[in-house]
């Protein structure tokens, strides 16, 4: 899939700061669905995503979906970056975007990262994952498409009049 | 004092090299530039263009080095090592139920693996039954599950528990996993003498960097401690620890934050255990050690002879120990799964055949060699044998066993094994002057320190200052290559009905009485402050699952949450 188009054009007139400040209006939730232990990735794509200027909340290990939509609603969040690396990610992925939409967060978008073998990443897709980040996915590459997906969310908001 | 160079000749070639980079150097790198500004080890240590004895001024021999099989054991545990012996190929392996990982061992077997291994499922690895609310979705993926007495039994089917050694990669439960295997190996007619195996059972490293955690710090060294008591006299062939770098490499540590933070922690254990009174030439020999095999070459050669010296001193000098089996630095080691990548994945058959390279050079007693397809899954059967392989064409082809530490006497490896025992002493003091590891972990400091490690890593490959072929350099576009490697396939939905099924049929099945007696037992030992592993062999053995002992220890001992730091 091609970088957004929408964050290069504007990086000429943008300052760093500016950017930083833009960022910094979204929120990102990073989650570890499921039971393993493997934090490394999630930590280091909320340090990333921080870096970047978003406001980041990190769950912390052993997330059920449900506690997962309660902080994304909690922490009224842009955007749900979920790491599952226990291969368990399509039995926990379908129950999360089934309980986002119980629970009628399902405008959030939800991206997934971790050790996902390619034939997954369709049904995920189907599912209403947005994004499957593969390994070796650049930290760039996950920074603009969340503040993407964000940006995205924030002017259907607007569209709607929510915002 | 063996002194290796004598001042003169130090001196001479010190000048020499000196004439060498002013006068032959800059006329080289006016034609050709070298590469990088600076050259780097994986841990930031800077490389040089050349070693020579200059660099090894004063290096004492004897102090340094000595003979294999000889204090201070840098060149090697034992005084013939691989020309008696070969290192044991022990595979990680395991997964589904019970009965696909009998298969699969016996699979391993028959190709020659010469010692067991077994991986564990999440639900078993965090001691929960397969029917728990959270193992939903989770039974028999990234190993075996492992509930019940009855499980290891079909395991074990076929395979002669005296005649082969096991490990089990298994650390809160370690005591319940323990208990179902001796009784298993008992009622094979093994006596309790012959049974040969390790627990990793190492607490501070879950919550450094495993995250496998169940109780808070100082009840989970607690229970791994009784079992290292338990077992050093009981069954005097088991390795009742692991003390495990490789877990705090693959969080994101470098080699010298593996080392130093994996013995800090070997340290606080050998304190516990002498808090109890017990004596450290009781247990010592019984301390095992498990570490990482990363990419760069000679740092990890470096890395082991380095950790393999450091012990030795500790345990002489530091705690006083008189046999020398209490010195050893024993270890298994395992290829860096971190290093594996899913682009162009049959890569990883290279990278894990350097690494085991360096964990050969470096002295292991055991090495376990990553499959190329666990970027993705478990490994099949065909990416196992692969792995196997390639442990025996090292062994039996290269003739690199033929001779003990044939990197001794580098310059380079030489100098890189001082200065990695140099800097990891240095924060070995900065863990002791915390209070020990114990302490150092509650305050998070190595959980800290690890998640900056990574993050930089993680910046250096993005800026391409470190180089992952296929990843930041000679990249594929397409990934057509990927979909065709064959992954394992297993109805996990199946197997997870299965152990379901089974769990529910040991818990109708047995005796009740004896069972509720047992654990009513555990819990008083357990809030009395008892040694806990002869009620946990007893709840085992009286079919307790192990969800049911972990429940009953985790009232009395209650459960650990991390504060979610990045």
């Amino acid at each position: 899939m091609s970088s957004p188009q929408s964050t290069s054009s504007r990086a000429k007139s943008e300052s760093p700061l500016e950017r930083l400040e833009r960022r910094g209006r979204y929120k990102v939730l990073v989650a570890k669905l499921g039971i393993d232990g493997h934090d490394r990735g999630a930590k280091v794509v909320a340090r990333a995503l921080k870096d970047a200027g978003f406001e980041v909340v990190y769950t912390g290990i052993r997330q059920t979906p449900e506690q997962v939509v309660a902080a994304a609603i909690q922490e009224d969040v842009d955007v749900i970056g979920v790491s599952i690396l226990s291969g368990a990610h399509m039995h926990h992925m379908k129950k999360l975007m089934e309980k986002l939409k119980e629970a009628g967060a399902d405008d959030i978008p939800v991206v997934l990262g971790g050790t996902i073998p390619i034939p997954d990443v369709e049904p995920l897709l189907k599912m209403g994952v947005r994004k499957v980040f593969l390994p070796g996915t650049s930290l760039k590459e996950i920074v603009e498409t969340v503040e993407k997906l964000a940006e995205e969310k924030r002017k259907r908001e607007q569209e709607l009049g929510l915002a | 004092m063996v002194r290796l160079y004598s001042p003169e000749a130090v001196e001479e070639i010190r000048s020499a090299a000196a004439k060498w980079e002013k006068e032959v150097v800059p006329q080289w790198l006016k034609r050709l530039p070298e590469r990088f500004e600076e050259f780097t080890t994986l841990s930031g240590i800077p490389v040089k263009r050349l070693y020579t004895p200059a660099d090894l001024e004063n290096f004492d021999y004897m102090e340094k080095l000595g003979f294999p099989g000889m204090y201070p054991f840098t060149r090697g545990i034992h005084a013939t090592m691989y020309r008696a012996r070969i290192w044991t190929m022990r595979m990680f392996s395991g997964y589904g139920g019970p009965e696909e990982t009998n298969q699969r061992l016996k699979f391993l077997i028959k190709h020659g693996e010469t010692g067991l291994s077994l991986a564990f499922d999440y639900p078993t690895l965090i001691g929960i039954d397969p029917d728990d609310p959270m193992a939903e979705g989770e039974v028999g993926i990234v190993g075996v599950s492992v509930p019940t007495l009855k499980d290891m039994e079909i395991i074990f089917d076929g395979i002669n528990m005296g005649e082969v050694t096991t490990n089990m990669t298994i650390n809160p439960p370690a005591p319940v996993l323990l208990s179902f295997y001796v009784a298993v190996a008992e009622k094979q007619g093994v006596p309790y003498e012959k049974i040969g195996g390790t627990t990793q059972n190492d607490p501070l490293k879950e919550f450094i960097a495993q995250k496998s955690y169940v109780f808070p710090p100082e009840p989970a060294v607690k229970i791994a401690m009784d079992l290292i008591e338990w077992s050093v006299k009981h069954i005097p062939k088991w390795n009742p620890i692991s003390i495990s770098g490789y877990h705090i490499r693959e969080a994101g540590a470098d080699a010298v934050q593996e080392v130093a933070f994996t013995i800090a922690d070997g340290i606080e254990y050998v304190r516990q255990l002498i808090a109890r009174g017990l004596d450290v030439d009781e247990f010592a020999p019984r301390l095992s050690f498990f570490w990482d095999s990363h990419i760069n070459f000679f740092e990890e050669i470096a890395k082991f002879r380095a950790a393999r010296r450091m012990w030795a001193k500790i345990m002489k000098e530091w705690f006083g120990a008189k046999k020398p089996r209490s010195w050893w630095m024993r270890f298994h080691t395992q290829t860096a799964g971190v290093s594996l990548t899913a682009q162009q994945p049959w890569l990883n058959i290279v990278r894990t055949a350097y690494e085991a390279l360096a964990a050969v050079l470096g002295g292991t007693q055991s090495l376990h060699t990553n499959s190329f397809d666990e970027p993705f899954r478990v490994p099949s059967e065909f990416a196992a044998k692969i792995a196997l392989r390639t442990q025996q064409i090292l062994a039996y082809e290269t003739g690199v066993a033929d001779t003990i530490d044939p990197c001794g006497g580098s310059y380079y490896v030489e100098w890189l094994t001082d200065e990695i025992e140099e800097r990891a002493w240095k924060y070995i003091d900065r863990i002791e002057r915390m209070g020990g590891m114990l302490e150092a972990v509650k305050k998070g400091y190595p959980q800290r320190e690890i998640t900056e490690t990574s993050y930089k890593f993680q910046r250096d490959v993005e800026e391409r200052r470190k180089f992952i072929v296929g990843v930041n350099i000679f990249v594929d576009e397409e990934v057509e290559e990927i979909r065709k490697v064959p992954l394992l396939e297993f109805d996990q939905e199946e197997i997870e009905e299965r152990q379901k099924k089974r769990v529910k049929w040991v818990r109708e099945h047995r005796d009740q009485e004896r069972w509720k007696r047992s654990l009513d037992e555990l819990r008083r030992a357990a809030e009395r402050g008892e040694n806990i592993m002869p009620y946990v062999l007893k709840a085992a053995k009286a079919y307790a699952t192990l969800g049911e002992i972990m429940n009953t220890l985790k009232e009395v001992y209650g459960v650990y949450v991390e504060p979610p730091i990045y």
